[in-house]
């Protein structure tokens, strides 16, 4: 009978891959726009928040706690809390609490990045007459991007793990084929879904550090 | 405190008046009401303990600081009257960190400031160019990062980045603090080497004497709390120090420091125990007796051509040989017209000869006793020639 079952339903059954490529493609598409806005959000937000923490120095502790906080609520109680006040298929009840997970990496690693920008030169740049703004946009941000990069790499992944989860609220892309075929105990979409959020996990972290890498020339060639 | 009576006949290149400095916390100025002139083309050094307020006036020069009390002009004009960092871009400015930009080309860091001032980018291209061979760079490196280049090239960038835009006051913090001390001084002998082109005014602090006796025209010596102890030349400051803080400041071997100070061609020409090959033998033996040294040098063709000992000259006296079929042993003790009195006197006594021969790229150019270096450090006359 076990046996059968397993025959009659593989892991993967190929054929589904083409007579579903529409459903796949669009939860691939739906799954990467969340990410996409969810981390859009959370960068503007934590640019501000990091903003505000590196002027008044004071401001970092409220900001940190008030992030890690954020970060530590349950993602499905978040969208289940969002569900009725936007509507649990409205993108801003999966985005909204996608983009407040990612505010504590990015804020402590944008801080970091300026906070490690050696005093030397900024000494210098301040020294040489270049204006604050100039400094900060010429000067300590490129120097604090390695370290701004990473906390992006890192909010990302995790983003593209919890966007499955928003599922739950009938969205969330490649969870919404996870989650179908666990009720039904089909498991190909399963497979595909699951697979798929993997492959897309490690490529957005790739293209991440591709561009980062671009971005940075300097940290390479220093290397020899 | 003190005023300075630089003898200028035009403005000040820097003028302090009553420069004060309190830090909120403290109750003690941390520089008290200061006067002090640097004079066009001047090297002036800021030297003392930590804490004695150098560094703050340094930045107050530039504004990095704001003076509680007290004015700053700069060819005349007070520094408040333009904006701050229009004065900064027209004010070298290096530290002792470098503080180059990682991020950035060596051109791009040297080329900062005209990118600011708005310079066409070929005018920037060659004034980069020009201040990399004159800081003693080489060309290929430009398009290096900061990064992979040696701590003393790195220095050498900031110096070039500071001149850049060939600002008339070049402000140094310590400017070769954080190199070795072989590095140190070659980068101290370029920098003189650099002044005697471009005759900046220079305001350097540093807390080491040796470097501030090395590349300054005058010494302003502080003690704790941005007073000025003394302000006088190197020689000067050697020679008679102004209170019991200068005193133990520069230390007991002030005599061997006034040394280093003057080069062997500032003394007169002496020509000493030597005589020409071809005189006569009894010549030599006036030359010795009149020297009271029992060796004889000759010299042919105004090449030195080694000492000959007094017991061979007063034979040949005797037997009428002429001195040039004398037996003669090369000069142990040879030193250049660039190099100090002191080097002269090291190699006097460590080879534990009466007499160092001057080698003036292969000629004969005098000699030098340890009666000589003594008599130079009497002489004050000659004081002006070192600077």
């Amino acid at each position: 009978m076990t046996v059968l079952a397993a025959a009659r339903n593989p892991i993967i059954r190929w054929e589904w891959l083409v007579d579903e490529w529409d459903q796949i493609r669009s939860a691939l598409v739906e799954h990467l726009t969340l990410t996409v806005l969810s981390m859009g959000l959370g960068i503007l937000l934590s640019a501000l928040l990091a903003a505000v923490a590196i002027r008044y120095r004071w401001a970092l502790t409220p900001i940190t706690a008030t992030t890690g906080l954020i970060y530590t609520l349950p993602s499905v109680a978040m969208f289940a809390l969002l569900a009725p006040i936007f509507g649990n298929l409205a993108r801003p009840t999966a985005v909204i609490p996608l983009a407040g997970y990612t505010l504590l990496i990015l804020v402590t690693n944008t801080v970091a990045g300026f906070r490690s920008v050696p005093r030397a030169v900024r000494d210098a740049a301040e020294g040489m007459g270049l204006s604050p703004f100039r400094r900060i946009v010429t000067v300590e941000l490129p120097l604090a991007l390695p370290y701004i990069i990473t906390g992006i790499r890192i909010a990302s992944v995790s983003t593209v793990g919890l966007v499955t989860v928003a599922a739950i609220i009938g969205q969330g892309g490649l969870g919404s084929l996870i989650f179908s075929g666990l009720r039904r105990a089909f498991w190909t979409p399963m497979t595909v879904g699951a697979s798929l959020s993997i492959i897309v996990a490690l490529a957005v972290d790739a293209l991440i550090y591709l561009i980062g890498a671009l971005l940075t020339p300097w940290t390479r060639r220093a290397a020899h | 405190m003190s005023v300075t009576d630089q003898p200028t006949m035009s403005t000040p290149a820097i003028r302090l008046r009553g420069l004060t400095k309190v830090y909120g916390s403290s109750p003690e100025p941390a520089v008290d009401a200061l006067d002090l002139d640097v004079a066009r083309g001047e090297v002036v050094a800021l030297l003392g303990p930590s804490g004695c307020g150098k560094t703050t006036i340094l930045r107050m020069i530039n504004r990095l600081i704001e003076p509680t009390a007290g004015s700053i002009e700069i060819e005349g004009v007070d520094v408040t009257d333009q904006p701050v960092t229009d004065l900064r871009r027209s004010i070298g400015y290096v530290i002792q960190q470098i503080g180059l930009f990682p991020h950035r080309t060596i051109a791009r860091n040297i080329a900062e400031v005209p990118r600011m001032l708005k310079w066409d980018s070929g005018r920037i291209d060659e004034r980069v160019r020009e201040l990399t061979v004159l800081v003693g760079l080489e060309v290929d490196m430009l398009d290096r990062y900061p990064d992979e280049l040696s701590g003393g090239q790195q220095q050498r960038v900031g110096v070039a980045r500071a001149l850049a835009a060939d600002p008339p006051v070049l402000l140094m913090d310590e400017p070769f603090g954080a190199v070795d001390p072989i590095v140190r001084k070659s980068l101290q002998d370029e920098l003189l080497a650099l002044q005697s082109r471009v005759q900046k005014t220079i305001v350097i602090v540093t807390h080491d004497l040796d470097e501030a006796l090395r590349v300054a025209d005058r010494i302003a010596l502080f003690n704790v709390g941005g007073v000025i102890e003394q302000l006088a030349t190197p020689d000067e400051l050697m020679r008679s120090p102004a209170s019991e803080f200068v005193e133990e400041f520069v230390g007991s071997d002030r005599g061997m420091r006034r040394l280093s100070l003057k080069n062997i061609s500032s003394l007169d020409h002496r020509m000493g125990s030597v005589v020409d090959l071809d005189d006569e033998p009894s010549r030599g033996l006036e030359v010795m007796d009149r020297e009271g040294i029992d060796w004889l040098g000759v010299v042919s063709e105004d090449r030195f051509a080694g000492w000959i000992t007094r017991s061979a000259v007063e034979d040949a006296a005797r037997n009428g040989k002429p001195l040039a079929d004398l037996d003669r042993s090369d000069p142990i003790a040879q030193v250049r017209p660039d190099d100090t009195l002191r080097a002269a006197m090291e190699l006097i006594i460590l080879s534990n000869a009466a007499t160092a021969v001057i080698d003036d790229n292969g000629r004969f150019g005098g000699v030098v006793t340890l009666e000589d270096l003594r008599a130079a450090l009497g002489d004050t006359e000659s004081v002006g020639a070192m600077t």
